[in-house]
């Protein structure tokens, strides 16, 4: 009987080790996966019961958690709410955070497992357990200059540091009030949601990163990169230059914005051709350079790829296509082409400092609650778009397009500005979406910048990139560069 | 025989030291350590209660304290009934039951703070007063069964017992069913779980009959592929225990405690008749029925899916779909390692948090690391019934021991396993911690049992075979 009895025992043993192993698994093996599941209301719970951390922007909080009296403990505010509302978002109590406070919010509510240690401190102390604080990149003056700029005009504007990457302004207009979504009151919340989700202009989108447009000429200098990169081509190159250009196996007729040559002469560099930003060369150069080169060139500037800012931002594409009529088009950044302003204002400083392209972030550093600095921003090179030589190349020609081209309306006396316009088309009858994407100043490069407005800026078709959006980036440019 | 020999036991009776007679069986050494380590068991209790009231409400409230020291009094009288009527019997089953239930008290009481539950509406108040009940029980049963060899002469009062409580809730006026399982009986405001009590008469039953059928159940029969298995005619057992279970599953919809019979009925027949055959026949017939069963049986079927896929949508947001389970996760996960502390954890989230997911909420709030720990009591509660199958001097004791010992073993592999999804979920009752009376008063007549039990291992010297 006993040999018998000592097997049963061993299946018992058996039965708790599976116990064992299985407790294991759910409490510390995927313990991340279970907290993260969005219908684990625990979490939610979780972070209102915690001081939540400020989101800091030079020091002075644009989000902190004060006090309040009621189940929630503590009211989410928004000190300069519609300013930075397309950077920090909103702290919903019911639903997910979005902007800094999502893309942060493990930091924010103090759960992240770097916090392992404190929390085990707290637990021991019964210390509350505070979040960490955000400091942010942004540079107060250039948000207040994009935000005003940009005036109430459906666009976003995106200033980045070119060396480092540090994003300094990010702007998207309509903005709205986190207040407003901040309130501890669930039908209150969804009301406003709901409202703000169907309000004219889409304020809760942020249109720096979630959406993208077709970039139109502002996508000619990653054509001329893929040109010069090849070498094959120099900025003396010359191409045909016809008042309009039927493309190959269509009806398509293609002019420049002149409706003329491109300049006097039979053949047009590739200098000029920017400077005077005209289409038919470039739709000439796409279709030499070819679908895939472009494609190639496109993505080593961050085409093709969702980045982490750390908000998650919508990819910018260049998909590259097959037939030539479509490639032709896409070489001034029609067709399928597709940017966020994000990635203009990366490819203006990828070109302003010598080809590099950084990873951009708004982050930077994450303050503890005893105001340790941990996770300090450090600049990193997504990649090289280009050599140094084309990079300085074309980033030459932008600053001759605006001190003597068609982006005149960024000029500002005494900085070399470079920059590039573009007057996008979205449809045959709808407005226009218009750019303007650049740096200055041109020996030392200290900003480049994106500026988007959609909607043809209220003037329908009649609107271009150098009346509408080159203002708003002088503008910025200059508050920032203290003129 | 000479009258100096029979002179010689008188002797030593009225004039020899009683010392070495002491040292021999050490009784004291047992019931002091037994002492200490319910000293302890206590404190740890109060402890709990304290700390879920400042966890939970910031401050202390002596009612709930006071409570549990009179609980504290009652084990305490257990034990001192012990020192005089089983001087022998382990020493760790008491705390052990004393730890798991006051822990188990801490935590309802913790969820009726977040319910804001108070008086009679308190889960607590009425686990406290079932504690009461069932420790009154087991002193009886310490004072009333001095020899467990008594029980075998009823064996087939105690099967056929055990028949009339699982039939009672099928009864109508009196019973019930609750969430779907027709397991209840209920007299007014009172209601009572007969089959927590059926299966320790069925432990009982089983041993006493096994006892005396193991010769025809194990020595005749064909071998097939090295296993030999019995004679159609001595099938008739298994074949009404599996009806039984089958029963239980289809008519109480009560997949947990069919199982837990049948459970305890294999490993019973297996030890007393070594015979794998019985085994073999036994899965068979289980896996089958319950194969049947998810076909045929709706609540079944969705158990298997809610098991096998909880985490889709629709079988979370399915009417009796994956919710309650995948909460029970999300709840043990939100505990992690350490836990969030007593009374500050969430575990009301989750649905029946006191009772069938008792150890859901401990996980929440006590952590893996409490979790160990309980596993860990368990484990050893087990192992001291286990001790009583090794070390016993005669069979019925030697299957009584181990049959009580494994269903709480398999009590809690199905309870805590269905929650962590090592098997399907199915509703059955924590030993000692859950809420419910019935469960109370069988596992702590269970641990009644086991002491006396382990009381005879001791007190036999071993020589004597």
């Amino acid at each position: 009987m006993n040999r018998e009895i000592k097997r049963v025992s061993i299946v018992v043993l058996c039965m708790f080790l599976a116990l064992f192993v299985s407790t294991s698994v759910i409490q510390v093996g995927v313990t991340d996966t279970l907290n993260a599941d969005a219908r684990n209301s625990r979490t939610l719970y979780d972070s209102y019961q915690v001081q939540r951390g400020s989101i800091l922007v030079a020091g002075q909080p644009i989000a902190q958690s004060v006090p309040s009296k009621d189940a929630y403990n503590y009211q989410r505010q928004y000190p300069q709410g519609r300013l930075y509302s397309s950077v920090t978002g909103f702290f919903p109590i019911s639903g997910a955070p979005t902007g800094i406070e999502g893309a942060m919010n493990s930091e924010l509510s103090g759960t992240s497992n770097d916090d392992f240690i404190d929390q085990l401190q707290n637990l021991v102390t019964g210390k509350h357990p505070q979040g960490n604080s955000v400091e942010l990149t942004i540079d107060p003056v250039a948000q207040k200059a994009a935000y005003d700029a940009l005036g109430s005009q459906r666009g976003a504007v995106v200033v980045l540091q070119p060396k480092t990457g540090r994003i300094l302004a990010m702007v998207s207009k309509p903005d709205f009030d986190p207040n407003v979504l901040a309130v501890h009151d669930v039908k209150q919340v969804d009301a406003t949601y709901k409202q703000l989700l169907d309000a004219p202009g889409d304020p809760l989108i942020n249109k720096a990163i979630d959406e993208t447009n077709p970039p139109g000429s502002t996508f000619k200098p990653v054509v001329l990169s893929a040109a010069l990169e090849s070498g094959d081509y120099t900025l003396d190159s010359q191409l045909p230059n016809p008042a309009s250009l039927t493309l190959p196996g269509t009806d398509t007729t293609v002019y420049n914005d002149s409706h003329t040559t491109c300049g006097p002469g039979a053949t047009v560099s590739l200098e000029t051709a920017l400077i005077l930003s005209c289409n038919i060369p470039y739709a000439e150069l796409a279709m030499k350079v070819g679908s895939n080169a472009i494609k190639t060139q496109a993505q080593r500037y961050g085409f093709n790829q969702r980045l982490l800012v750390p908000m998650r931002t919508a990819a910018s594409t260049y998909p590259g296509y097959d037939s030539l009529d479509e490639v032709a088009m896409s070489g001034f950044g029609q067709k399928d082409d597709r940017a966020t302003a994000l990635q203009m204002a990366m490819n203006s400083a990828a070109i302003s400092t010598g080809g590099t392209v950084m990873r951009p972030n708004l982050v930077e550093s994450v303050l503890t609650p005893d105001l340790q600095a941990r996770d300090q921003f450090t600049p990193t090179p997504l990649g090289r778009a280009t050599s140094e030589k084309t990079a300085q190349d074309i980033a030459h020609t932008m600053v001759r397009d605006v001190s003597e081209g068609v982006a005149s309306n960024a000029r500002i006396d005494g900085v070399k500005v470079g920059g590039k316009t573009g007057t996008a088309q979205n449809g045959s009858d709808d407005p226009y979406t218009l750019w303007f994407t650049g740096f200055a100043p041109e020996d030392d490069p200290q900003f480049a910048i994106a500026v988007v407005v959609d909607n043809g800026g209220g003037l329908g078709q009649s609107g271009n990139g150098n009346s509408v959006a080159a203002p708003i980036a002088k503008k910025v440019l200059e508050a920032v560069l203290g003129k | 025989m000479t009258a100096p020999t029979s002179s010689t036991p008188l002797a030593s009776r009225t004039g020899a030291p009683s010392a070495p007679v002491r040292r021999i069986r050490l009784p004291k050494k047992l019931r002091n350590l037994e002492l200490g380590l319910l000293v302890f068991a206590c404190a740890i209790n109060a402890a709990a209660v304290v700390l879920v009231e400042l966890g939970a409400i910031g401050h202390l409230d002596f009612t709930l304290v006071l409570l549990g020291a009179g609980l504290s009094a009652l084990v305490v009288a257990m034990h001192i009934v012990m020192r005089y009527v089983a001087p022998d019997a382990d020493p760790f089953v008491l705390p052990i039951a004393t730890v798991l239930n006051g822990i188990g008290i801490a935590e309802i009481y913790r969820i009726d703070i977040a319910r804001h539950d108070a008086g009679w509406d308190s889960a607590a108040v009425r686990q406290i007063v079932w504690t009461a009940i069932a420790v009154v029980c087991a002193i009886a049963v310490i004072l009333l069964i001095r020899n467990h060899r008594v029980l075998q002469r009823y064996t087939y009062v105690f099967g056929f017992g055990a028949l009339v409580l699982l039939v009672l809730p099928m009864l109508p006026i009196i019973g019930r069913q609750v969430n779907g399982a027709r397991v209840w009986i209920g007299i007014g405001p009172f209601s009572f779980q007969p089959g927590e009590i059926a299966k320790i008469a069925l432990a009982v039953f089983f041993a006493g009959y096994l006892v005396q059928a193991r010769d025809s159940l194990s020595m005749v029969g064909r071998k097939v592929l090295g296993i030999r298995f019995p004679r159609l005619r001595d099938l008739g057992p298994i074949l009404v225990l599996w009806g039984l279970s089958m029963a239980v599953i289809v008519f109480q919809r009560d997949l947990g405690t069919g199982l837990l019979y049948f459970g305890l009925f294999l490993v019973m027949i297996y030890v007393a008749t070594a015979r794998v055959g019985w085994v073999v026949i036994g899965l068979v017939l289980f896996v089958g029925g319950a194969l049947i069963a998810s076909r045929i049986l709706g609540y079944v079927q969705d158990r298997f899916e809610n098991w096998l896929d909880p985490f889709s949508d629709h079988v979370y947001n399915a009417t009796g779909g994956s919710y309650q389970l995948v909460q029970g996760l999300f709840g043990l996960a939100h505990g992690g390692l350490l836990g969030t502390g007593l009374g500050q954890g969430r575990p009301t989230v989750t649905p029946l948090a006191e009772s069938d997911y008792i150890v859901a909420s401990l996980g929440e709030e006590l952590g893996l690391i409490g979790i160990f720990a309980i596993l860990c009591l368990y484990l050893l509660f087990v192992s001291r019934g286990f001790r009583v199958g090794f070390a016993g001097q005669d069979d019925f004791g030697k299957l009584l021991g181990v049959g009580l010992a494994f269903t709480v073993a398999l009590q809690v592999f199905i309870v805590i396993g269905g929650i962590t999804r090592v098997i399907p979920l199915t509703g059955l009752t924590t030993p000692f911690l859950a809420a419910g009376g019935s469960s109370l008063v069988a596992n702590w007549i269970i641990a009644a049992l086991l002491l006396r039990l382990t009381d005879t291992v001791r007190n036999q010297p071993r020589l004597v075979v």
